[in-house]
């Protein structure tokens, strides 16, 4: 008893002093004693003080899980009744939960407390959490969080978490309704320049203002309306551009082989859909032999699908093709056939349900740009569509291959009277066209399932893209392509995606038969041909 | 008009005389009999038939105007639409939701009034005129457009394949009001005869047969006329029957609109003896499928169309039953074979035993083109 006694005296000795002392410095104090309106003036320090503790112990306050031993040390409460010691995190091992006081609160510590949790998040250590908090003090226009805010706003260094806090701030100015006229004024143009569609919403909501105020509100919601319909525009441009991309990715090969030599190949999307299963193939090679290198399967992929799909296309011509020159309409359904064979074959060997191709860390995500949300593996297919389609180009105009090529193209016989081998070109350009494909094959399967009948989705698209652009004209090709891209996704808000899809489809018959040699028809002999 | 040809004898005569033998057999012989076909193949016997419409109408203007459609199935699809919309409404309050006037697929949509092109489905004569009208002016349209323009070949070929594929995502959609994705089934009769019922397949089996008939016979006829002289003259050398003062895009037109008809009246029998038409007949590879059929039997035979379409069809129903894998070798592979090797067809190769001359003529090489 005695030494209970003591021991109790010793604790008291150290600790009285240290609890007013504390209470002068350390706002937690006052959580132990049971003085509420040191506790009010505890937490509007604690919520501004943007000490990395304080929103646990708040919020365990509110939820009633805050408790305080017999010394003063103030322990959180888990759910499932483990107990934490507040102040250092760590668990209280050998303290007894039921010899624990919660913590209590009356009207006005309760009100205190709600607003320094909303706010607190605003000073943060962490700009994006500072920068969230303000964003959803905009969203949640609470004007309980003006005060916070309003410190908030002075202590803050980061610019840009700045001007997500000043835009807060005109939120609550224009809502509260207690704000001048001239502070308000501000605050629209605040909202002004923000321009969203929360801006806007918010400015289109206001009433019973002065007479300025709204028509400056009216003024700021039609300039903030114009800036969104540029800016959908260029959404819509962008879009159109990488879809635009696909197409001329998957239609290049074809303005090859359709295109220059005039053989209608009904397999070119199983070509494309080759390309896919190659860049499966390697990524699941290298996940197996060079797991480290797995960033990089993508550059290897390209040109391991040029590699199988222009050997492929070279059996095909071999094989297949150089024996229904001149006869087209017999091409086509020879390689239809096929385009089933090897749509078999893959199923047999890979098997019918969609493959998983991952995409490399440095195609997901996006980044803003003005008003605009640009995703990475959308600017990757627009950039990588240049680049094929250049290197294309170049190896047409700039080889001795791609000349060679031209010349049995414009005149069979000349040019093999000149000792050009014909059949050999022929072989090579089919096999550069096939090649090309698979190319695309490699970009498709990041954005399209790997399945046996990837190619059929594009078949009919590429034929409409190389006939849209003028055959034979790879800037045709090029153009077709990116106007058809760009014309779809602006159909597409007017009518539904199916339905722009089809209006493009009739609108493409009826130029076809206006034009039917397509944009930039080729001019001389060779269109009778 | 002149005697019938042997070959469209034989073919009336294997047609007509099947049909009725399948029919006669599954009614009069009890299902023990050695001599029953069981029910399933009246349907079946029918759904063959119905190929060969379509394949006739693709030999007309592939093999007699050198039209090569790959849209064709779009005709036929639509005239199976127009009697399977006579069809749904035949239901009436027999459907899940008992609705007398809205299809099953209107009430789950929530829709409560019919849409106007609904109305008049009711009455069968009126579905029978749709069945014509409708792809036939589709047809006329779109050849219109087409011929006048001069657009022919390839580029045609391709812009047929747009056609049907346009109109395969149309149906796709449910705001269409013609059952999106699921199409149309669940039939329950016809003219009020019971569609389950032997008697009315066997029926319907019978009638399947006589139009193929007539169409061969009125097919054979067109192109014995002078009218598919000159068609012949137009597949084999356009600019030449141009100069020579004939307008080949009205010919075109003519063959063409008929050809649509024929396989529209191909699709609309189809649907009550398959019971079920869905967007899926409008898919590219119908279409092209049934090219190769044409193909296979001999193209620009006539003949050739019906027998290829039954031929190929048999053989799928036994290659996707038994061998389910090896089926798109096997249609693969026929396309290859027959471009290569059998230009004119299972047709040309028994003419060619007989020493006749197949009906294309070779193809010349390149640069050899009449102008």
């Amino acid at each position: 008893m005695a030494r209970f006694a003591a021991r109790g005296l010793l604790l008291l000795a150290l600790l009285l002093p240290a609890a007013a002392r504390a209470q002068a410095d350390d706002p937690y104090a006052a959580f132990g004693a049971h003085d509420y309106e040191a506790m009010r003036a505890a937490i509007e320090t604690l919520s501004t003080s943007g000490d990395a503790r304080a929103p646990a112990v708040l919020s365990a306050l509110q939820s009633g899980q805050l408790r305080v031993g017999e010394d003063g040390t103030l322990y959180l409460r888990a759910a499932d009744g483990t107990l934490r010691e507040a102040l250092s995190g760590a668990v209280a091992t050998g303290v007894d939960g039921a010899a624990l006081k919660e913590v209590r609160m009356n009207n006005a510590v309760r009100r205190a407390l709600d607003g320094a949790l909303g706010g607190l998040r605003l000073f943060a250590g962490d700009p994006a959490t500072r920068a969230a908090a303000a964003e959803a003090v905009f969203k949640g226009r609470d004007q309980a969080a003006l005060p916070a805010l309003e410190r908030a706003i002075a202590k803050e260094t980061d610019a840009g978490v700045k001007s997500v806090m000043a835009q807060a701030h005109a939120a609550l100015i224009l809502t509260g309704g207690t704000a001048s006229e001239s502070d308000k004024l501000a605050a629209i143009a605040v909202l002004r320049a923000r321009g969203d569609l929360e801006a806007s919403s918010l400015l289109a909501s206001l009433t019973g203002q002065p007479v300025a105020v709204m028509s400056a509100a009216r003024d700021a919601l039609t300039a903030i309306q114009r800036q969104r319909q540029l800016w959908d525009i260029a959404e819509s441009v962008f879009y159109g551009l990488s879809l635009g991309s696909v197409l001329l990715l998957a239609a290049a090969g074809l303005a090859i082989t359709f295109g220059v030599m005039g053989v209608i190949n009904m397999a070119h999307g199983e070509m494309v859909m080759l390309g896919a299963y190659t860049t499966f193939v390697v990524q699941e090679t290298m996940r197996a032999h060079a797991p480290g290198l797995i960033g990089a399967s993508l550059f290897v992929a390209v040109p391991a699908a040029f590699l199988v799909a222009g050997a492929v296309g070279i059996v095909i011509e071999r094989g297949l093709i150089r024996f229904l020159y001149g006869r087209p309409l017999e091409t086509l359904l020879a390689t239809w056939g096929l385009s089933l064979i090897l749509q078999q074959v893959v199923r047999s060997i890979f098997g019918p349900s969609n493959r998983d191709v991952s995409t490399p860390a440095w195609m997901s995500g996006a980044f803003p740009l003005g008003g605009l949300t640009i995703t990475a593996n959308r600017l990757t297919i627009i950039v990588f569509a240049a680049l094929v389609f250049t290197v294309l180009m170049l190896a047409l105009r700039r080889t001795a291959l791609g000349l060679r090529m031209r010349a049995v193209t414009q005149n069979r016989f000349m040019a093999a009277a000149m000792g050009i081998r014909t059949p050999w070109i022929d072989a090579l350009t089919f096999g550069l066209g096939s090649g090309v494909a698979g190319i695309a094959g490699v970009a498709l399967s990041q954005i399209d399932n790997v399945s046996p009948n990837l190619g059929q989705s594009y078949i009919i698209d590429s034929f409409m893209v190389v006939v849209f652009g003028g055959v034979g004209n790879l800037w045709g090709t090029a153009l077709g392509a990116l106007t058809l891209g760009i014309v779809n996704k602006f159909l597409e808000p007017l009518a539904g995606a199916v339905l722009g899809k089809i209006a493009v489809l009739v609108l493409l018959i009826i130029f076809i038969q206006r034009r039917p040699r397509g944009m930039f028809p080729l001019k001389g002999r060779a269109v009778e041909a | 008009m002149r005697r019938i040809a042997a070959g469209d004898g034989l073919t009336l005569v294997a047609v007509l005389g099947g049909a009725a033998l399948i029919a006669a057999l599954n009614l009069a012989t009890p299902p023990g009999s050695a001599l029953h076909v069981p029910s399933f193949v009246l349907p079946l016997a029918g759904k063959y038939l119905c190929y060969a419409m379509l394949a006739l109408a693709v030999d007309l203007v592939w093999g007699f105007a050198g039209i090569l459609s790959l849209g064709h199935a779009a005709f036929f699809a639509l005239g199976g639409y127009a009697m399977g919309m006579y069809l749904m409404r035949e239901i009436g309050t027999r459907g899940v939701y008992g609705n007398a006037t809205l299809p099953d697929f209107m009430v789950f949509l929530n829709w409560t009034r019919l849409p106007w092109y609904w109305h008049g489905f009711d009455m069968a004569w009126f579905a029978c005129l749709m069945v014509v009208l409708v792809p036939g002016l589709l047809a006329l349209v779109f050849g219109y457009l087409a011929f006048r323009s001069r657009v022919s070949g390839v580029y045609l070929s391709i812009i047929t394949q747009a056609l049907t594929y346009a109109l395969l995502l149309a149906f796709f959609r449910n705001d269409m009001g013609f059952g999106g994705n699921n199409g149309m089934t669940d039939f329950k009769d016809i003219l009020g005869l019971p569609l389950h019922a032997d008697a009315t397949r066997a029926g319907l089996l019978v009638l399947t047969a006589s139009f193929l008939s007539v169409q061969l016979l009125l097919a054979r006829a067109l192109v014995r006329s002078r009218f598919g002289k000159v068609l012949v003259a137009v597949r084999d050398a356009e600019s030449r029957v141009r100069f020579l003062g004939y307008r080949p895009e009205s010919y075109k037109l003519v063959v063409w609109v008929i050809s649509a008809v024929m396989a529209a009246i191909g699709g609309a029998l189809y649907v009550p003896q398959v019971g079920i038409i869905n967007p899926s007949e409008f898919s590219p590879a119908n279409s092209i499928e049934a090219v190769i059929w044409v193909a296979v039997g001999g193209r620009g035979t006539l003949v050739g169309a019906i027998l290829g379409a039954v031929l190929v069809n048999l053989g799928k129903t036994y290659f996707t039953g038994a061998l389910p894998e090896l089926w798109l070798y096997a249609l693969g592979g026929l396309f290859v074979v027959v471009t290569l090797i059998l230009p004119n067809g299972v047709l040309g190769l028994l003419r060619r035993r007989g020493g006749g001359n197949g009906a294309v003529p070779k193809p010349l090489p390149v640069g050899e083109q009449p102008t």
